[in-house]
Parts: structure tokens; C-alpha cells; sequence
């Protein structure tokens, strides 16, 4: 089994993407499936199924949403063995732009568009950084200018990176990062032994804990405050 | 060709002289090098304790590394347009959807020449311009093959994000970012690292005030231009600085700009214009005309010389039209006989 890891800010466009690049994997006679990390709420597992795409998928409600990805990475994998797939890929939303779900010798995938700013790329980490291939959603809506902008901030940030451009609503692009998915040639049954292409940050503070209450006295643990000295 | 050898034992202020296009990899990185300029980077490196690492989640094992690719990318970026222009595209026969062959053999486009492709909403036009982009070689369902100069293409074509083949220009584009023109267009430009800044942003703005009904300036913010001028802005700007040899326009609504001027202007910058239109005169300004039908190219139509002199009737009554709107917009009256003046 190929796994293929996708990454990318919430509302980038990761689903649609996926859904397309599927569409078009499905075409070459192969099984894929997909796993959906999410915080809170997500219906996107409905998506897939419409689409005929055997889904699981996962909330980490209280905790951080890529931590409890890697928790859980190896069950998702067997999940994957056990139901026959030729490619499972992963779909997680980085919330604080910070963590990276990436895995050394995976295929890592980030998904960001062309709508959140030209700033974007710099902030943030290793998400973006450490992708193998970053795929720019919504170029449909912007100028040709601001593509050429927003894909040469990625490449200063990540210059190893394939950077395709995939429009999620008409699948232009889909295709072909369709073909690159599909031409990885490392077979997995199992995760286990391998390492983050990043450390998570640690985050260990009285509000990680449930801790409500605001003022100095409340806080404990891992603390930093802004300098506020002019 | 710049080797880890040669740029390790630089100072950070000798590789900022001689490649001044390096300050940028450090600022989108948020590697703070003021007063480090007399370090060389191994030493720039070292300076880092693994605390502040982790806290700004920076990687600098590989920074090196991926110092050297992005300056290469960058070197070749800009020896570019010296070195290898595309002077021809070729499309060569596939299949339409059903799986029958095309009958058109090759396709040959050559640099400023303007073609037109038609056919129905779904049949095929995006397929065709996705083939061209990714430069097809028989490994997408249509099984086109594309040539560029006549030989099976580089595959950076399809892989660097500098290098792109085809620049689009669509109907329903907009500048999203919150900046005047003159900004805007300095931002592209710095991101091309093109040198004279100053002169090609007043060189655009001046092409785009050429093919726009109504004029603006520098200070104008982008996003307060109408519809025609963002269209001339975009065409003016794509034309002289992007880096695409090919360009894609999906239509061009006829309004407010002249858009007879902005064809030139993209083929006078000797780009290869594809256009996708059902607008008559559009389409007949068209050296030939592909015709799309059920996911195939079912026929190549070159413009007859009959259709030449529809052209210049349409042109005409375009013309009367762009008048008009010009009196409306003067706070004229019309006239009644408006179509022999």
C-alpha cells in the first residue's frame, strides 16, 4: 500500500482536491481510500462515501488535532492493509500552522490557496516546508500576477517542492498530481519505527489541562509571555 | 552553478553582494541576519541554540542544502530568457472521449500567433489547455502529445514553479490583495527579480492605460479599477512580465477595454495566445480556430479570407459601440445617426 499524507490550513481546499485526484486514480483501475482527521465537526466523510470512497474518520475534539494524528497513524494504516488498498492518503487540517502530520519517506502533500494572502507561505512552518509537493487551490479567482507571486513565495520557503497548481471545483490539475501520487513506488503495511519529519511543539500549559480562570496566578507549566517593553 | 564548497566558506555579506536575490530566501524564512554579515553561514548556523529552534520551528540541518537548490533554481531563473525562448508549440493527435482517434496528425503553433479554440461548455477545451500545461506525452486520457521546438519538452516544464508554460487570463479573475497598481505591479516585478523596477512598472501601466477605455494611474488601488481596466492590468502585466511563453484567455468581455490592441500587445511580446471565445470577433482574429467535441479536437479551421472581411465589419461595429459608450460615459447625448459617423 502507497500512503500519502495531505496537510493544509482549514478551507484550503484539501477535500476537493482529493476527491478530484481520486476521481482520476480510480480511472487507472486502483483502491483508494482516505482518513479524515478533524477537530470538532466535519461531514467531509460523507463526501467520500457519495463518491464511493471507503472513509474513517477522526475527531480529536479536546486535543490537538496532530498530535492525535500520530497517535493514531499506525491503526489508520492497518485499517488501510486490512481493506485492501492500493493508496490510503490522510487528510489533516493544521491548525496552528506549527505541527505537520509529514513522515519521513511519505509522501507529504500540502494544500494552500491562492486566497490567503501573500504572507501565507511565510507563516507557516514546517507544513508548508517540509511538503513534498505543495499543491495552490483557487487560482481560478485570482490574477495571473498574484499566482506568479504566491507560487514564488512557496518555492523561497520550500525550493524542493513540486508546486502544481490544481483548481478543486473543475479538477484541472487533478490528473496529473494524480500521476505523481500514483508513481511513488514505496509499498508500507506499517508505520511503526518511523519518525516525524518534525518535532510537534510542546504544549503543556494550566489550559491544556481545562483551566478557565485568566490571570498569573492561574498559570502554570510550559508559560511565555509577549514583551510588552517598548 | 553555485556549490556547497564555494558558498560555505562565504560571508553572509559577500553571498548577499553577489547574489542579492538570496535576502529574500532569508526574509519568507524568517532567518534574521542583521548583524551577521561577517559570519560565514556554517558560523550562522552554529549561532542557533536548539531552544529557539524548536520554538520557531525552524529546520537548520538542511538549510544548506536547500540554500544551494533555491539559489541553482533562482541562477537558472534568471539566465532564462538568454538562454531558451519557445518559438513553437506542437499538439499532436489523441483520442476524444470514446477512444476514436483525431485526424488533425500535429498541431503546429508558432510564437505570436493567436488561435482560438471553440466548442460546447464540457467538451473538452480545459482537457486540451490541462495537455498543454502539463505538456502531455501520451499519459493523460486524451493521449495528446505536446512538442515544444519541435522536441519532446524538459520535464521542468512540469515541475518548477518559476518555469511555468502557460499563464491564464480568466473571465472571472480578480486582485484580492489590498495594494495600489503601482505596488501591485512592483510586487510581481520583485518576485520576477527583474531588474529597472521602476521603468517596467511605468511600462505596464502605460500598456494597460493603452488598452483600458478609462485611464488610471499608480496610486489607484487594484481592487477599486472596473472590470475593463482590471482586464487591461492583467493582460498589460501578463504580456511583459510574466515568464509564460504561452498565454490562455478564457474570453474577454467587450467592454471597456480595446481588446484588438491587447492581442497585440500579448503577440507583439512574441507570447503564443490561445484563446477560448464564442465571440465572433474574438475568434476570427484568430490566425485558425480549433474546434472541440466530445473531449476530441474533431477539426482545425483556418480563418478564410471571407471571414477576414466579417472581421472587419464586426470591428467596425464594435468601434460604433466603444463611441457610444465613450459619449455615455462623456455625459453626451447619442445621436441618431451614429452608424455612418
Amino acid at each position: 500500500m502507497n500512503l500519502v499524507t495531505f496537510s493544509g490550513p482549514p478551507s484550503s481546499g484539501k477535500t476537493s482536491v482529493i476527491l478530484k485526484t481520486i476521481q482520476a486514480i480510480k480511472q487507472r483501475g486502483l483502491k483508494v481510500g482516505v482518513i479524515k482527521f478533524d477537530c470538532l465537526y466535519t461531514d467531509d466523510d460523507v463526501l467520500y462515501e457519495k463518491a464511493g470512497v471507503p472513509v474513517k474518520k477522526g475527531l480529536s475534539g479536546a486535543l490537538c488535532p496532530d498530535h492525535f494524528f500520530v497517535s493514531n497513524i499506525e491503526e489508520v494504516v492497518q485499517w488501510g492493509v486490512k481493506n485492501k488498498l492500493d493508496i490510503l492518503i490522510t487528510e489533516s487540517a493544521g491548525l496552528c500552522n506549527r505541527c505537520s502530520p509529514y513522515i519521513k519517506n511519505i509522501q507529504a502533500v500540502c494544500v494552500i490557496d491562492n486566497l490567503s494572502g501573500m504572507n501565507t507561505p511565510k507563516k507557516i512552518g514546517p507544513m508548508l516546508k517540509a511538503a513534498d509537493i505543495v499543491v495552490i487551490t483557487k487560482g481560478d479567482i485570482v490574477s495571473q500576477a498574484e499566482r506568479e507571486v504566491f507560487s514564488s513565495r512557496v518555492s523561497s520557503v520550500n525550493a524542493k517542492a513540486i508546486v502544481m497548481h490544481v483548481n478543486g471545483l473543475t479538477g484541472q490539475g487533478a490528473y496529473e498530481l494524480g500521476t505523481i501520487i500514483e508513481d511513488c513506488e514505496n509499498q508500507i503495511d506499517s508505520v511503526k519505527g518511523m519518525e516525524l519529519r518534525f518535532a510537534m511543539p510542546s504544549a503543556l500549559c494550566s489550559y491544556c489541562l481545562g483551566e478557565k480562570r485568566i490571570g498569573e496566578q492561574y498559570q502554570m507549566g510550559n508559560v511565555r509571555k509577549i514583551n510588552m517593553e517598548d | 552553478m553555485v556549490t556547497r564548497e564555494i558558498l560555505m566558506q562565504m560571508k553572509i555579506d559577500e553571498i548577499l553582494s553577489k547574489y542579492p536575490f538570496v535576502l529574500t530566501y532569508f526574509e519568507n524564512n524568517k532567518l534574521d541576519i542583521s548583524g551577521s554579515g561577517k559570519k560565514t553561514l556554517m558560523e550562522y548556523k552554529k549561532q542557533f541554540e536548539d531552544y529557539e529552534l524548536e520554538e520557531w520551528a525552524m529546520d537548520l540541518s538542511k538549510l544548506d542544502e536547500e540554500l544551494i537548490l533555491y539559489m541553482n533554481q533562482m541562477l537558472e531563473f534568471l539566465g532564462e530568457e538568454k538562454e531558451q525562448g519557445v518559438d513553437s508549440l506542437t499538439i499532436l493527435a489523441g483520442q476524444d472521449k470514446s477512444g476514436n482517434e483525431e485526424t488533425f496528425g500535429e498541431l503546429k503553433i508558432e510564437k505570436s500567433d493567436i488561435i482560438a479554440i471553440v466548442g460546447p461548455t464540457g467538451s473538452g477545451k480545459s482537457r486540451l489547455l490541462a495537455d498543454i500545461e502539463w505538456t502531455a506525452q501520451r499519459d493523460t486520457p486524451t493521449k495528446r502529445g505536446i512538442l515544444i521546438n519541435g522536441e519532446v519538452p524538459d520535464k521542468k516544464w512540469r515541475f518548477s514553479s518559476s518555469n511555468k508554460l502557460v499563464a491564464q487570463l480568466s473571465q472571472n479573475m480578480n486582485f484580492v490583495i489590498d495594494l495600489t497598481v503601482g505596488e501591485f505591479i512592483e510586487l510581481h516585478a520583485k518576485s520576477r527579480m527583474v531588474e529597472r523596477e521602476a521603468e517596467v512598472v511605468a511600462r505596464i501601466v502605460e500598456a494597460a492605460n493603452y488598452l483600458a477605455g478609462e485611464k488610471f494611474n499608480l496610486e489607484t488601488p487594484v481592487t477599486s479599477l472596473s472590470g475593463g481596466q482590471s482586464r487591461a492590468l492583467m493582460i498589460a502585466d501578463t504580456a511583459i512580465l510574466s515568464t509564460s511563453p504561452i498565454v490562455l484567455i478564457d474570453e474577454i468581455e467587450n467592454a471597456g477595454i480595446d481588446r484588438k490592441k491587447a492581442l497585440k500587445l500579448l503577440v507583439g511580446e512574441e507570447k503564443i495566445v490561445l484563446i477560448a471565445t464564442h465571440d465572433p470577433t474574438l475568434a476570427l482574429m484568430a490566425k485558425k480556430r480549433i474546434v472541440i467535441k466530445n473531449g476530441g479536437i474533431s477539426k482545425i479551421i483556418e480563418t478564410s479570407e471571407n471571414e477576414k472581411d466579417v472581421l472587419s465589419e464586426l470591428e467596425k461595429m464594435d468601434s460604433i459601440i466603444q463611441n457610444l459608450r465613450a459619449d455615455l460615459r462623456g455625459g453626451n447625448t447619442v445621436k441618431g445617426d451614429f452608424y455612418n459617423a
